[in-house]
């Protein structure tokens, strides 16, 4: 699915990233988690393409494909998909109308009809029923006076509707409360199956209690550092970061 | 400059596609301006006395006056002396019908997406052609006046309706007004007017189309539309010229009068040519624009889309005397390039129980200044007085800017007045958001403009509004920076 070898990312002259390396095969969840500042946020929006960002070294592979060398939009419309971890407003735009624009612009790359109103509803109804969230919320524009637990609900949302082949969800956890972080959970685990990949980013071990993700990856320093299966999330959770430092120093 | 700032400059900087010439015969006056000017106009309009006296009044009120400089633009002053304040096409004979209309400005008019012929019209909508000082065509005009209703020529009406134009010419924007309607008061040519009997509701929308052609020449339009008792009228107004790189002047005046339980709704779509994206060229657009909700229970709204003109001095307003009328003022205004604009709107409330309701959306981008003042006045006796201001703004790239003065003036305790203000940016997080939904910048940009404007675009009638909302498109290709 994406295979990120030796990538390094400056921001404003700073290493942020300092040599990656990540393989996410069709159908796998992987973890990302590590203390503040170390690389996470800027590896989602290096991956998705944001602006801003200075790409030193390395190359990213997507569905054979050179991933850096595409516009945004194009990744997009390839099947990638971030879950912001702090989601816009975009005032005066419905929600609505903006998912819908969302399917028809990916449509029209694929050469696809584009999708009409009723359809279109028809299919959102369904799609509101799996993150819990009523018809009216579709109406109201873009994050516009969303709660904490709204807003990731509506990135949910975006997620079983557009979907994307690779999701990156950037601490799509935080903000949530106990039922919300079960509904997020459970369209997640409703949304996987063999051809789709997911890369989570976060910094507690809580939501993986509703997951079933097949590497732990952890990072410090632009660098992953140390890969394990669901325990490795557990231990962190126990004796926190220094305990991968210290451990890294006596290796 | 990111790639979404030069996507945004790119398409704000379309180019205006309205910007030929009609190369046709025209009579036009030499330049310049006196009192022999003033005479010559009105008798070629063959105009009675009376008018050509209030235009020489005008005219003496307009020489003693300053030209207003508190409006937050900036511009080459106008040399009054050096332009030609009447041009229209050579007639060949009196037209029986719009068969024997010059077929060149049948052919420019069809350019301009306004076909004159009925049988090709939008049908439902009546068209009044202005072409620089004369009206050329109105169509329609039979199924109007089945119903009663008159609409035709400001010049036709002189001669046809006169106790009407000398009841109401000059009622709500007196030749004293300001500097523009004097000089408007004074040299007027043409423009339209109409008149929906009492009870009448008009069965179609009518609407004028202005184009400037000739250059060097002013264009002085007059337009004054009367809802007699319980009448219904929506009106809509267009307008184009040529591209040229001198600056032209437009100086209109609009009277809008709605007696008891009238209600008149009128809609422009201002897109004169906004000069180069260097600032080069364009129209002066100094109009005013104002309605009386003379009779109780009345209504009058303005709806205004302006995305043309290189400077825009505007404020059309609506006095509401009679008890429990309404006004409202919905306005888009967008400025790119160097464009400056300076509108919004006047309410004065004078009858008990009166409404208004302001709604400005301002858009700025390139090197684009916006300014949006408005007026609420209450006096004394307005009991029960409502007005609700709304003014946004959004800014698109870091070298434009946004102002909003709003005056409020209230002599009467039991009013109530709202009035709230945003000004905001397109952000480059909202564009890449959009962008990692698969929409691009271009698409991005005019969802996120359009969906600041709804609120205003859903008060056009319906072929307008989709009108609007390509012309906000065009108007803001290459704007992204």
């Amino acid at each position: 699915m994406i295979d990120i070898k030796n990538l390094k990312v400056n921001v404003e002259e700073k290493e942020i990233i300092r040599g990656l390396n990540l393989s996410v095969k069709p159908g796998e969840l992987h973890v990302i988690m590590g203390p503040n500042g170390a690389g996470k946020s800027t590896l989602a929006n290096v991956l998705s393409g944001k602006p801003g960002y200075d790409i030193i070294g390395g190359e990213v592979n997507y569905l054979g494909k050179d991933l850096l060398e595409m516009a945004p939009e194009t990744r997009a419309c390839e099947g990638l998909f971030l879950s912001f971890q702090y989601p816009i407003a975009i005032p005066g735009v419905n929600n609505m109308y903006f998912l819908k624009a969302s399917v028809n612009a990916i449509q029209k790359y694929h050469n696809k009809p584009e999708m009409d109103a009723m359809d279109f509803l028809k299919m959102i109804r369904s799609k509101l029923k799996e993150v819990d969230l009523d018809e009216k919320f579709i109406k109201r524009p873009v994050n516009e006076g969303f709660s904490g637990g709204e807003k990731k609900r509506n990135e949910i949302l975006q997620m079983i509707t557009l979907k994307p082949r690779l999701s990156i969800l950037d601490e799509t956890d935080s903000g949530l409360d106990i039922d919300a972080l079960k509904i997020v959970s459970q369209g997640i685990n409703n949304f996987r199956n063999s051809e789709r990949s997911f890369i989570l980013i976060t910094h507690y071990q809580r939501m993986l209690d509703y997951l079933e993700p097949d590497y732990i990856h952890v990072l410090i320093d632009g660098k992953i550092v140390k890969t394990g299966d669901k325990k490795l999330a557990q231990d962190l959770e126990d004796k926190g970061y220094s305990w991968v430092r210290e451990s890294m120093g006596s290796n | 400059m990111s790639d979404d700032l030069k996507i945004i400059e790119r398409i704000t900087q379309e180019e205006y596609k309205y910007g030929f010439v009609t190369d046709i015969e025209q009579d036009t006056l030499p330049p310049g301006l006196d009192e022999d000017v003033i005479r010559k106009i009105s008798s070629i309009k063959g105009e009675p006395q009376w008018l050509t006296d209030w235009r020489l009044k005008a005219f003496d009120h307009w020489k003693k006056m300053t030209e207003p400089d508190w409006a937050k633009v900036s511009y080459n002053k106008v040399d009054y002396q050096s332009i030609s304040y009447y041009s229209a096409p050579k007639k060949k004979k009196e037209l029986a019908s719009l068969d024997e209309v010059d077929p060149q400005l049948l052919e420019t008019y069809s350019k301009l997406g306004i076909p004159l012929e009925e049988q090709k019209m939008l049908s439902g909508v009546a068209v009044d052609a202005v072409f620089d000082s004369v009206s050329v065509a109105t169509t329609f005009k039979e199924e109007l006046s089945k119903a009663g209703v008159i609409f035709c020529s400001f010049s036709e009406a002189v001669r046809s309706y006169p106790n009407l134009v000398r009841k109401y010419l000059g009622s709500v924007v007196p030749y004293t007004d300001n500097y523009f309607a004097a000089l408007n008061s004074a040299v007027f040519s043409d423009g339209s007017f109409c008149y929906i009997p009492k009870g009448v509701r008009s069965p179609m929308e009518l609407s004028t189309y202005f184009r400037i052609n000739a250059s060097n020449t002013g264009q002085f339009e007059r337009t004054l539309i009367i809802a007699d008792e319980s009448a219904y009228v929506s009106y809509l107004e267009g307008c184009t010229a040529p591209m040229r790189d001198e600056n032209q002047l437009h100086a209109a005046v609009v009277e809008l009068v709605a007696l008891d339980n009238a209600e008149i709704k009128y809609s422009t779509v201002q897109n004169w040519y906004p000069g180069d994206k260097n600032g080069i060229g364009g129209i002066y657009n100094f109009v005013t624009k104002r309605a009386a909700c003379r009779g109780n229970n009345s209504k009058i709204s303005w709806t205004q889309v302006e995305t043309g003109s290189a400077v825009t001095w505007k404020y059309p307003g609506v006095i509401l005397q009679g008890d429990n009328s309404v006004g409202e003022f919905y306005s888009v205004a967008l400025t790119n390039n160097f464009q400056q604009a300076d509108t919004g709107t006047k309410m004065i409330h004078i009858g008990k129980n009166t409404n208004s309701t302001i709604i400005s959306k301002g858009i700025s981008a390139g090197k684009g200044q916006q300014t949006y003042r408005g007026l609420v006045k209450v006096l004394i006796n307005a009991d029960n007085a409502r007005n609700y201001s709304q003014c946004d703004s959004i800014l698109i790239g870091d070298k434009c800017g946004a102002h909003t003065f709003p005056y409020i003036d209230i002599k009467n305790k039991s009013a109530q007045i709202e009035h709230e203000a945003t000004t905001s940016n397109i952000g480059e997080d909202q564009l890449f958001y959009c962008n990692q939904r698969g929409i691009s910048t271009e698409d991005a940009i005019s969802m996120i403009v359009n969906g600041f404007c709804k609120e205003v675009f859903n008060e056009l009638p319906m072929e307008f509004a989709v009108e609007a909302q390509k012309l906000m498109e065009v108007s803001l290709e290459g704007s992204v920076g």
